[in-house]
């Protein structure tokens, strides 16, 4: 297979402009004669499939909650970034697009990042138009607020629920849509494979996750919008039904899967309290600004927070302010991450587990009082209290990094077109724009972007080269891919094993957090692929699935997603194994400065990593897609 | 801790359903609710039991997917929160905990804990929303939007859809979600151009989902994790009847 990423000829800034004008159109009246298939409601595909219906396309769109609005998207707090320059601070398309190449540690298409930037600023205006709340200035105006590091302006918000706000926004207008009886959603529903006629994506099989009932659904082209696979870690800041079933099984259908092995690590996490741990809890990295992150200079073995009071500043090490004078505690996620674990790596962790840091308010408190600080944090403070029953005005948190966000995904061209012509990846589904680390605020941003302003052209351009006719589900590839699916449904149910699903995905996380997590080498990843590959073995000889296939069977659920979670595993560990430099959230041991810090090599690894899948139990074949960098210069980040 | 639980558990819609009683033992106080359950479908599944099925997903209160009717309240004991945040320091060891599904004609069991809420999405696409199409929009900062109102906008536009204000109200009346909603959309002026249809739609169809009526017993207000206030309600019912006065409908 050839990779090509189709980004268009020209000038960066005329990229865009130029490659609408030369898409191919589809007629307004001859919309209506194409069905586009949208998987997923969060902000990309709320956005997507809501613009497509008023464009006059058929849609039919499917979530696996009871509604979409309660998609994972709901839940981003801080902020969504637009180059809107509202503050007068030296904002531009350019500087947001350059900030997001070099946050992005110069592992991202510049053409996208561009077009992203150039975006931008229309998704305020669209979700304001919509009647989302963002915060106000007393004039009236819109408000905004630095975040993640940039050293403007430039992040909008809506309280602690920006993601909530901005996603009911989409959920409004596609509300609108299917009362119009444009969009048909079909709730509580999973899909489960794509369906391929002459090689172009044609329709989907799914499960309704309440009868239990296969179903397949026909369309001219189908857009996966399924969010990322950080659960692939268990423990992680997603949702708990967050998955990668969607987009794995489109990779093993033909879908190139782009930089696996990028994951973003978030530094301000609230710590594991023990084995029953389902999930981990965000907190805003704002605090970052007035808290300072300390450990014991000398071991002390389960210090608890409120003993961590008596000890005096010259037994402390503010561990991030001694090594980075300059950024001190406000070092970008990644390099927090990573100090974080090696202190508790050196046994100075704190609390019962040993793997905690503190974040300590209490000299911010004595500088601008109580009020100050409960006026900027209060409702992060009360949400620590009540998960740990610590009270954080009186004593210093504690904090320890967890999984975050998935940068890689379905590689996808210019068009968010995967390899398989008519599939379509977009949100943090595909790979596309923020290289190998995220910048704060800017996946809502890349969400609703590819969802309002980018696919809504591009699919057009596709679906003009289609015929009309609609191929029946009773076709014999629809047939097919439901036998498939059946017989793995069949398979999970009877194994009749002793292990839980729940066991299995706990063990997986484990592998995948210890050595393919914030820091890797090869002895470590050589010895993390056997263990999944044993695991794997074991899996699909002695998991416990109860129920049947047809009725509400959540543990048939997860272990479907269990299943690709384990396949997705290994595939990243070979993705970290053979990107032997490290780049942002890729830490890679064997390449570092002498310092410590993490260490490019643009010479070799100035590509994307794209897998092709090549056969069960075989090896996935590398496909490169060069990077070209013709309008930043790369150079070495340092926050000294 | 150890704890015995009193579950429904119901096969599906059509079963007529009923309790279960079990034990579960070490229950660490730093655990949630819901975690507290994961440890008893585990027990129950390495027993050969059908594990209790419930609704949940993001964990943090915001996506307003679980919804468990615990002690005989909405979201447990706990003020303002959701019961994937609620912890288990909020029990003592020997407690009895009582674990329902929400009760409301709109809201039929699906299975055991977990219920149908789709008519929710249903009153919202009756009207709760702006009818613009994505683009060709004026630029954000051409509508200027006072902080208060915009906070007033915000504090309703809060609701997560979690449906405890319906099965906490005696009449499984729907008002305060609905309210939220109206309220949000009549305070800001992106709202008005379609203020009155918007209003007399949702009501309509709120109605035709089988909700009942609001008998103002604010036993909403009192379980919403979210606290959105009553007052939305009672500015509804203005919108409402100023609608209804000028309408052409009868
Ligand atoms: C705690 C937290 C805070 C965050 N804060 C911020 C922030 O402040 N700013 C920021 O920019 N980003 C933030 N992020 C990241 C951001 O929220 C996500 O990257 C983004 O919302 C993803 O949107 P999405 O539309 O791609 O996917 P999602 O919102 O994850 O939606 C996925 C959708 O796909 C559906 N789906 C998945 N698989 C299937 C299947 N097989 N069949 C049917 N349906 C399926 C789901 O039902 C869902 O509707 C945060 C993330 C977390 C976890
Ligand atoms: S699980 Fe999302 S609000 Fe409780």
């Amino acid at each position: 297979m050839k990779l090509n990423s189709k980004i268009p000829e020209g000038p960066i800034a005329e990229k865009w402009t130029k490659h609408k004008f030369n898409m191919k159109l589809v007629n307004p009246a001859n919309k209506r004669k194409y069905d586009i298939i949208v998987v997923g409601s969060g902000l990309a595909g709320a956005s997507a499939a809501a613009s497509f219906a008023e464009l006059g396309y058929n849609v039919k769109c499917f979530c696996f909650q009871d509604s979409p609005r309660r998609a994972h998207s709901i839940a981003a707090q801080g902020g969504i970034n637009a180059a809107k320059n509202y503050q007068n601070d030296g904002d531009s398309v350019y500087r947001l697009f350059y900030d997001t190449i070099k946050g992005g540690d110069y592992r991202s298409r510049e053409a996208n990042v561009y077009r992203l930037a150039e975006v931008s600023s229309s998704i305020i205006d669209q979700c304001v138009a919509q009647g989302v709340p963002f915060a106000r200035e007393y004039g009236g105006l819109l408000d905004n607020r630095s975040f993640g590091g940039a050293q403007v302006s430039r992040t909008f918000y809506a309280r602690g629920q920006t993601g909530q706000q901005l996603l009911l926004g989409a959920y409004s207008a596609l509300s609108r849509q299917v009362a119009n009886g444009k969009v048909k959603m079909y709730t509580r529903t999973e899909m489960l494979d794509v369906v391929l006629i002459d090689d172009k994506a044609r329709g989907i099989v799914a499960r309704n996750l309440i009868t239990g009932e296969i179903e397949s659904h026909s369309a001219h082209a189908v857009v996966l919008a399924t969010g990322g696979y950080g659960n692939v870690f268990f423990l992680s800041t997603n949702a708990m039904g967050s998955n990668c079933t969607a987009a794995w099984r489109a990779h093993k259908k033909g879908a190139l899967f782009g930089n696996p092995c990028f994951t973003q690590i978030h530094p301000t996490c609230i710590p594991v309290s023990g084995d029953h741990q389902s999930k981990l809890t965000l907190m805003s990295e704002s605090l970052r600004n007035d808290g300072r992150v300390w450990v014991p200079k000398v071991a002390r073995p389960k210090l608890t927070a409120r003993e961590a009071t008596k000890i005096p500043n010259d037994e402390r090490d503010y561990f991030l302010e001694r090594k980075y004078p300059s950024f001190g505690n406000l070092v970008p996620r990644d390099v927090a991450s990573r100090n974080a674990k090696m202190a508790c790596d050196e046994g100075k962790g704190v609390g019962a587990t040993g793997l905690a840091v503190f974040l300590d308010f209490a000299d911010a408190i004595k500088r601008d009082g109580k009020e100050v600080i409960a006026a900027k944090y209060g409702n992060l403070f009360d949400m620590y209290e009540q998960i740990t029953g610590d009270n954080p005005y009186e004593m210093p948190m504690m904090i320890y990094p967890a999984v975050h966000y998935t940068m890689g995904g379905l590689w996808v061209d210019y068009n968010l077109m995967t390899t398989i012509p008519g599939l379509y990846a977009i949100g943090e589904a595909n790979f596309s724009d923020h290289g190998a680390n995220r910048l704060g605020a800017s996946a809502l941003m890349q969400g609703l972007a590819d969802g309002y302003f980018v696919i809504p052209y591009t699919i057009g351009d596709y679906l003009a080269t289609m015929p009309y006719e609609k191929i029946s589900t009773d076709h014999e590839a629809f047939k097919e891919v439901e036998a498939n699916v059946k017989a793995k449904i069949n398979q999970l149910l009877n194994i009749k094993g002793k292990r839980t699903v729940d066991d299995f995905h706990k063990a997986l996380g484990k592998i995948m957090w210890e050595y393919c997590g914030m820091s890797r080498n090869e002895d470590g990843l050589k010895l993390a692929k056997g263990k999944i590959q044993e695991l794997k073995k074991e899996f699909w000889q002695d998991v416990k699935v109860m129920g049947s296939q047809d009725e509400l069977n959540m543990s048939l659920e997860k272990a479907n997603r269990v299943a690709d979670f384990i396949e997705l595993g290994e595939l990243m560990v070979d993705d970290a194994l053979h990107r032997s430099e490290s780049c942002g959230g890729h830490f890679r041991e064997e390449s570092q400065t002498p310092e410590g810090e993490a260490k490019r090599k643009d010479d070799e690894f100035s590509f994307v990593s794209a897998w092709e899948f090549k056969g069960e139990d075989q090896p996935e074949l590398l496909q490169k897609e060069e990077l070209a960098f013709e309008n930043v210069k790369l150079t070495q980040r340092s926050y000294k | 801790m150890n704890l015995t639980l009193k579950v429904w558990r119901q096969k599906n819609s059509a079963d007529k359903g009923g309790f279960e009683t079990y034990q579960v033992s070490n229950i660490s106080p730093d655990m949630s609710f819901l975690e507290m359950f994961d440890v008893l479908n585990e027990q129950l599944v390495n027993s050969d039991q059908d594990p209790i099925h419930f609704d949940h997903d993001c964990r943090e209160g915001i996506c307003g997917m679980c919804s468990l009717y615990i002690n005989g309240k909405p979201h447990g004991p706990k003020d303002a929160i959701t019961t994937c945040q609620l912890h288990m320091r909020s029990f003592s060891d020997g407690d009895t905990i009582v674990v329902e599904p929400w009760r409301a004609k709109a809201f039929p069991v699906v299975k055991d804990l977990v219920v149908d809420r789709t008519a929710f999405d249903r009153i919202i696409q009756a009207g709760g929303y702006v009818s613009i199409n994505t683009g060709g929009v004026p630029d954000a900062n051409e509508i200027p939007i006072s902080k208060e109102v915009a906070n007033e906008a915000m504090d309703a536009a809060t609701c997560i859809g979690c449906g405890a204000c319906v099965a906490a109200c005696k009449n499984a009346s729907a008002m305060l979600f609905v309210s939220a909603k109206v309220s949000q959309l009549a305070v800001l002026p992106q709202g008005q151009v379609e203020r009155k249809s918007r209003v007399e739609n949702m009501v309509a169809t709120m109605d035709a989902e089988g909700f009942g009526a609001c008998t103002n017993t604010g036993a909403c207000e009192a379980v919403c994790p979210k606290e959105i206030s009553i007052t939305n309600i009672a500015r509804m019912n203005r919108e409402y009847f100023q609608a209804k006065i000028s309408s052409k409908k009868i």
